[in-house]
């Protein structure tokens, strides 16, 4: 499932003394399967936009085409639900969003608002207790009890329960310490290789783009600036950086490297591809072995 | 991130009625909605009318915005206005059906109806435009502040007041959020019948209590950790200051009492 | 050099629960003007530690004793202790009391009862210092989260400790706020002799310390220079911090049998021995 933006324009309040131009003159295609990061500062649009891939926001102009549903400015309210059950968000902190007695319960949400019966909804939920990692013995346990970092999955597999084609996530990482980061990672990595799922994430994490995107979407003052493979979009470290975006360390450390004097053929992006390309300008000493990586 | 900057729907100016001190307009504004029950003809309404639009253009601020505080009560206003139109005996009857009338007097006091909930909707709507909820809330303290004598917690409840009002954003924003999360999972709020919509609400209210425990005892803790030990003994960073132009307020609304008193039947 | 704070056997148990203590007979010393790091995993501790040094927490006759820029811990000293300690949270909006800018950072100060020309002067200056004089004016729902904690540390630098306690204070920021807050934090403990205490999952945030102190299961398991502490490599992972980069990447040379250094380098150290290295090819 294809999502194409068509010339979209987004206001807030739009038509009152209040209103406020969140994006503008935005194009681009996700395509199906992918695994798409958006990346840009705080307040460059990257939520709004992300809102109207699963029709929370129709644009103020252009359109939207999400698989076969084209929505406009004009779109009705109603039987927008197939579009949310065939893509599915994960907010920021979407542990806020947890409600119910039971974890179980909780998963069980949303495909039960999708007219899943009860038994089979609890089931699915079962299933993705597995999928995110979480042990069964948690399944009657109060959503509250358990860890930050457990309720974060307990969300996360809430939204997978409906079993959406495309996966959004709004900076799932922030506010966890590394191990709790490493293991959602992993995880969305796997859903991504094992589910087909297309992924389209927002972080500020470029290490995250450079180890697992496939499309980098950089936004700035509510439009989109550059759009390209993660090797792409990271050559231009000056650029980047000049936008106080960042860039994966790696790049950083490998354009230190090339100021010594280093030579590469492309701009390493991770620690493997760096090591790789380095071990051929190492003295002999350096034993090739297996590159599992 | 607009929508929630809005409540209270205070407009930033620096016209003379912005610059008024609060306390002054919080009870000006009581006083006028008592002195409008002084009018009883043409020539005290027209005087208040007056006085009402001249206030207005003073704050700088358009129409347009008082007209908008008027929409969410032209229901009551119109079922009073029609109560008093068709229920009003007296002069001329134009027209009569059972117990409902048309009549001469109906019709005036309608419109003395109409112009006494547009008055008052003007002034307290000027009131919140120009004024920020938080020098509201001082207002309301310093206004309070006698009720110290009887033990009554000024402080205490001017600080929650302000706290509140402080987090009313967050809140907001915060809700939005929670709905957002709720929609993306199929939730229909403002869908189906009643019952529906009661079950709805759930999904929206819990994780929103869960939060704001969660806030407060933050909150708590980092007051603590700031040393708020109670209201005694706290110094005040917020002062009230009364101008020139708040006496000059105060003779202009004595000048329209005894117009008021004078032109009345 | 004088010792501003020591911890002695402290111990904490949260009320009504089972299990392991949250502290369990942790013993520190944090002279003054020292920058430290304290790190570990979620439930290691950390943040119960920085809360029963402020006395937010309820302690107990067994709890050990905890003595602040001279002054023991008790119900008496508690408030003379919080105002020698300035701390700020994690959550950026849960400790933004006031109404605009200028009321958050006069808070504290109108909770000590200074008269008001003082707090002008103080407000102004604690604004300055953080560089959030031209928000003075605004409510908090304006700023980013890297402000509002800016602001929190102009709230704290205005009644003027001697100690600030950063507690995850960073870990909700996007990199930029970060970056603010880091930077702000470590200007003003240069100019003011400040000692630093802070609870952190950051790289950057513990590379700035001069000691790192490694907290697992409620008690001490290790303590060391950054230096020292980043040599663990991918075991800090485990402990609650970031690997730093120069220990990743020659983790991944290793790992292709290239001989690298065992001990810590910074990345600049890095790039000098992997050039200086391919000179003698």
């Amino acid at each position: 499932m294809d999502i194409t933006f068509k010339n979209v324009a987004f206001t807030y309040q739009a038509g009152t003394p209040f209103e406020s131009q969140a994006l503008h003159d935005i194009d681009l295609t996700i395509a199906d399967h992918s695994f798409t990061a958006i990346i840009g500062h705080t307040g460059s649009g990257k939520s709004t936009l992300v809102q109207h891939l699963n029709a929370l926001l129709k644009p103020t102009s252009g359109t939207v085409t999400i698989g076969d549903r084209v929505i406009t400015p004009t779109t009705n309210n109603k039987n927008l639900k197939p579009i949310r059950k065939k893509v599915g968000m994960v907010f920021q902190f979407p542990e806020n969003q947890l409600f119910e007695e039971t974890v179980v319960k909780d998963i069980a949400f949303g495909p039960m608002n999708f007219g899943v019966a009860a038994e089979d909804a609890t089931k699915t939920a079962q299933r993705m207790l597995d999928l995110v990692g979480l042990p069964q013995e948690l399944s009657d346990r109060s959503p509250f009890d358990l860890s930050g970092g457990q309720m974060r999955r307990v969300a996360i597999a809430g939204v997978l329960a409906m079993e959406p084609e495309v996966l959004i996530l709004d900076e799932p990482t922030a506010g966890l310490d590394p191990v709790g980061r490493r293991d959602i990672m992993g995880m969305v990595e796997r859903l991504h290789r094992e589910q087909q799922l297309t992924v389209i994430l927002i972080t500020h994490h470029m290490e995250d783009v450079a180890n697992y995107a496939d499309h980098v979407i950089v936004m700035e003052h509510g439009t989109v600036v550059k759009v390209g493979a993660p090797r792409a979009v990271f050559q231009d470290v000056n650029w980047l950086q000049e936008r106080q975006l960042g860039v994966p360390e790696t790049a950083e450390f490998a354009t230190a490297l090339q100021k010594r004097g280093f030579k590469f053929s492309q701009i390493p992006l991770t620690e493997a591809e760096l090591a790789d390309a380095l071990l051929d300008q190492l003295p002999g000493e350096a034993v090739h072995q297996q590159h599992d990586e | 991130m607009m929508n929630k900057l809005l409540f209270g729907r205070f407009i930033p100016g620096h016209s003379l009625i912005h610059h008024l001190d609060p306390r002054n307009k919080l009870l000006l504004s009581f006083y006028f909605i008592g002195i409008i029950f002084l009018a009883n003809n043409w020539p005290t309404y027209l005087c208040l009318f007056i006085f009402t639009m001249l206030a207005v253009r003073l704050s700088g601020i358009k129409m347009s915005f008082f007209i908008r505080g008027v929409r969410p009560l032209i229901w009551l206003i119109l079922f009073t206005v029609l109560l008093q139109v068709f229920f009003t005996r007296g002069g001329t009857t134009y027209w009569s059906w059972g117990p409902i009338v048309l009549s001469q007097y109906g019709i005036v006091n309608g419109i003395y109806i109409f112009m006494r909930f547009l008055l008052i909707i003007f002034m307290s709507t000027l009131l919140t435009l120009t004024t920020q909820p938080l020098s509201l809330a001082d207002a309301i303290e310093a206004i309070l502040k006698p009720l110290r004598v009887v033990r009554f917690p000024v402080y205490e409840v001017a600080l929650m007041l302000s706290i509140a009002l402080r987090f009313v954003p967050t809140l907001m924003d915060e809700t939005e959020k929670i709905m957002n999360a709720q929609r993306a999972r199929g939730v229909d709020f403002g869908e189906g019948n009643l019952f529906q919509q009661m079950r709805a609400i759930v999904p929206l209210l819990i994780p929103l209590f869960v939060s704001s425990f969660n806030r407060a005892e933050d909150l708590a803790t980092a007051m603590e950790a700031r040393g708020y030990r109670g209201g005694e003994g706290r110094s005040k960073y917020r002062i009230l200051t009364w101008h020139m132009s708040d006496t000059w307020t105060v003779i202009a609304f004595a000048l329209l009492t005894g117009v008021l008193v004078w032109l009345r039947a | 050099m004088t010792k501003i704070i020591e911890v002695e056997h402290l111990n904490f148990r949260y009320p009504l629960t089972e299990g392991r203590p949250a502290l369990n007979d942790v013993n520190l010393t944090i002279e003054q003007g020292e920058w430290v790091a304290i790190i570990g995993h979620n439930g290691s501790g950390k943040s119960t530690l920085a809360k029963s040094l402020d006395g937010l927490l309820p302690l107990s006759a067994d709890s050990g004793t905890i003595r602040v820029a001279g002054m023991k811990l008790t119900e008496d000293s508690v408030w003379d202790i919080r105002r020698q300690i300035g701390m700020v949270f994690q959550n950026p909006d849960n400790q933004f009391v006031g109404a605009t800018v200028e009321d958050d950072v006069a808070f504290g100060l109108e909770n000590i009862g200074l008269p008001r020309d003082e707090m002008l002067t103080r407000v102004k200056n604690a604004l300055a210092r953080v560089r959030m004089t031209d928000f003075a004016d605004k409510e908090p729902a304006r700023l980013s989260g890297g402000q509002k904690q800016r602001v929190a540390i102009a709230g704290i630098i205005a009644l003027q400790p001697q100690i600030i306690i950063l507690d995850e204070s960073t870990s909700m920021l996007d990199p930029n706020g970060r970056i603010e807050v880091l930077n702000t934090v470590q200007e003003l403990k240069e100019q003011e002799n400040l000692t630093v205490l802070s609870i952190t999952h950051d790289i950057d945030e513990a590379a700035n310390a001069n000691r790192i102190v490694v907290l697992d299961d409620g008690e001490i398991k290790e303590s060391g220079t950054p230096a020292e502490i980043f040599q663990y490599g991918e075991r800090l992972i485990e402990l609650g911090l970031d690997v730093p980069y120069a220990e990743r990447l020659k983790a991944a040379l290793r790992k292709r049998g290239a001989a690298v250094p065992t001990e810590y380098l910074t990345e600049e150290g890095l790039v000098d021995w992997l050039w200086t290295s391919h000179l003698k090819m």
